[in-house]
């Protein structure tokens, strides 16, 4: 069992506060997943900037190590720490060597990238994680989150969701996967590579690869219909918006609802019974084995 | 909403959901109180389950898992949706839901009536035991897998593999079914089922809504392992 949250603004005038409104649903779910919590938020941007969530052990001195890194342009990249991790930004020209230098840096891994997508996760409850990155104050479009109790792999950092699927995209699964250890297999053979044991890795790294292979992500999401087997309802998000799907036996619950100002999923209904106008809201079940996608570009 | 003045009010937003169940528990034919009306509901789980009283319960709003679960006697009304399981095991009574129900309506429920008026998700009616359900939306995948007895009766379409291993659940659907499960037949529409489909209509204060002309019958075939008497002497 674990709960999945998702929010999506349509109006921006509550974009202040999607850091509050996800923190609620994400602390109601916690008796679906007290092992570990994570979210993502899609907060502010700069065009040709590139954001990098990084995480170590606390106490690390992200500072100092954002003072090390050096751009061939001349700077340093900006730091924003929050407990254990921390976001560095700079421009976009400078990734491929701001990563080289990072990979030579055991002790700091890279959870997330992309102009807007923010990633925080760690073990503990719910409301101490969402507390710890001060999830509260965050504004930002959408944002998704991620309560775990953990099934297939270790009660770990690295285990817990969301996984980052490549540039501002991001996933958090509610299942488990069947057929992991094969795939996993054969997305290595692809040259996928992954920090852990778990199952909901495998679903993320399925759909970088079939995404590096030309595919778009409404069609990364239906071929992973075929190919993941399991039971699965993926939340995912994007740069300009979020996407569910569920596994053809609809196995995990999944409750949305829709008004003018936003579009929630939660695990449960009890997810959204804080957010503004509930009551009068369209509240629904997506379909089994059914592609919804809700874009801000659209 | 309600047409008459509840006897008690319980808002969950300052009650407990323990604290209305046991009250709810507590109640027999002999209360004082039989209207009861329920605020706040917010979505909690197991809400009047396990009920045992010939109680009028309305309840203002979205329900979560399990709502009206066990229920014996009690009219049971959500005006809302109901999330997995309403009224699952029900054994008697009456269990209404206003808006849309999740997977697993009325699971193995061996008696009284279950009327949706949304749709159900999947799995309505699985292992169904006596129950009647009224669906007047369309029903999802492996509804009344296994089901024994009772009637389901869908107003709109049914989805993938209805009906897989029944037993003698008699189901009845208006619209379209996707695809029926294994062993599941349809069925001649003789007098005496268009007389059972106006029975459970007129139970559920639906008599003359539809045309029964208009609905198509669905029962096992009865070709599982388990209906051959060779396959007796196993046990």
């Amino acid at each position: 069992m674990c709960g999945i949250v998702g929010l999506f603004l349509k109006d921006p005038k509550l974009e202040p506060d999607l850091g509050a409104m996800l923190s609620s649903m994400l602390c109601v779910m916690t008796d679906r997943g007290p092992d570990s919590a994570g979210f993502a938020v899609y907060g502010a941007g700069d065009p040709g900037h590139v954001k990098l969530s990084l995480r170590a052990a606390p106490g690390y001195d992200f500072e100092g190590l954002a003072r090390s890194l050096s751009l061939s342009s001349g700077g340093t990249p900006k730091v924003a720490v929050r407990a254990t991790h921390a976001v560095i930004e700079f421009p976009a020209a400078h990734e491929a060597e701001v990563r080289a230098q990072l990979a030579l840096i055991p002790d700091v891994a890279i959870v997330g990238s992309g102009t807007r997508m923010e990633i925080f996760k760690e073990i503990g409850l719910p409301r101490d994680v969402a507390g710890r990155f001060g999830l509260e104050g965050m504004r930002g479009t959408h944002g998704i989150g991620h309560t775990r109790m953990a099934t297939e792999s270790a009660v770990t950092t690295a285990g817990a969701h969301p996984f980052s699927t490549g540039t501002d995209q991001c996933l958090v699964h509610n299942g488990s996967l069947s057929n992991h250890n094969d795939l996993r297999r054969v997305l290595k053979r692809e040259g996928i590579s992954f920090a852990t044991e778990n199952d909901s890795e495998v679903a993320a790294g399925y759909l970088t690869w079939r995404m590096r292979e030309g595919a778009s992500l409404g069609a990364a999401l239906e071929a992973g219909l075929n190919d993941l087997d399991g039971f699965f309802t993926f939340v995912v998000g994007t740069e300009s918006g979020f996407g569910v799907l569920r596994d053809p036996i609809a196995c995990k619950p999944a409750v949305m609802a829709e008004t003018d100002q936003y579009v929630a999923f939660g695990s449960e209904y009890r997810a959204l019974v804080d957010l503004p106008g509930i009551a009068t809201a369209k509240v629904f079940e997506p379909e089994p084995a059914t592609v919804y996608f809700w874009d801000r570009a659209q | 909403m309600n047409a008459v003045t509840p006897d008690l009010t319980f808002d969950l937003a300052t009650s407990s959901l323990r604290e209305l169940n046991a009250a709810l528990h507590k109640a027999s034919g002999e209360s004082n109180a039989r209207r009861w009306r329920v605020l706040n509901p917010n979505g909690r789980h197991a809400l009047a389950a396990g009920v045992n009283a010939p109680l009028t319960i309305e309840v203002d709003g979205h329900v979560g898992y399990y709502c009206a679960g066990m229920n014996q006697q009690a009219h049971v009304i959500v005006h809302g949706n109901a999330g997995v399981g309403v009224a699952e095991n029900m054994m008697s009574g009456f269990v209404h839901v206003k808006g849309d129900a999740s997977q697993a309506a009325g699971a193995t429920a061996h008696g009284g009536m279950l009327l949706i008026d949304g749709n159900a998700s999947a799995r309505c009616g699985i292992s169904m035991k006596g129950v009647d359900i009224i669906v007047k939306g369309s029903i999802g995948h492996m509804s009344a897998f296994m089901g024994q007895s009772g009637a389901l009766i869908v107003f709109g379409d049914a989805g993938e593999a209805l009906g897989d291993s029944l037993y003698e659940a008699k189901l009845f659907v208006r619209g379209t079914v996707k695809s029926l499960g294994a062993d599941c037949i349809e069925k001649e529409m003789r007098d005496e089922h268009k007389a059972l489909l106006a029975e459970k209509l007129e139970a559920a204060g639906l008599a003359g809504t539809v045309d029964l002309s208009e609905f198509k019958r669905y029962g096992s075939a009865r070709q599982l392992y388990n209906f051959h008497i060779d396959n007796a002497g196993a046990y």
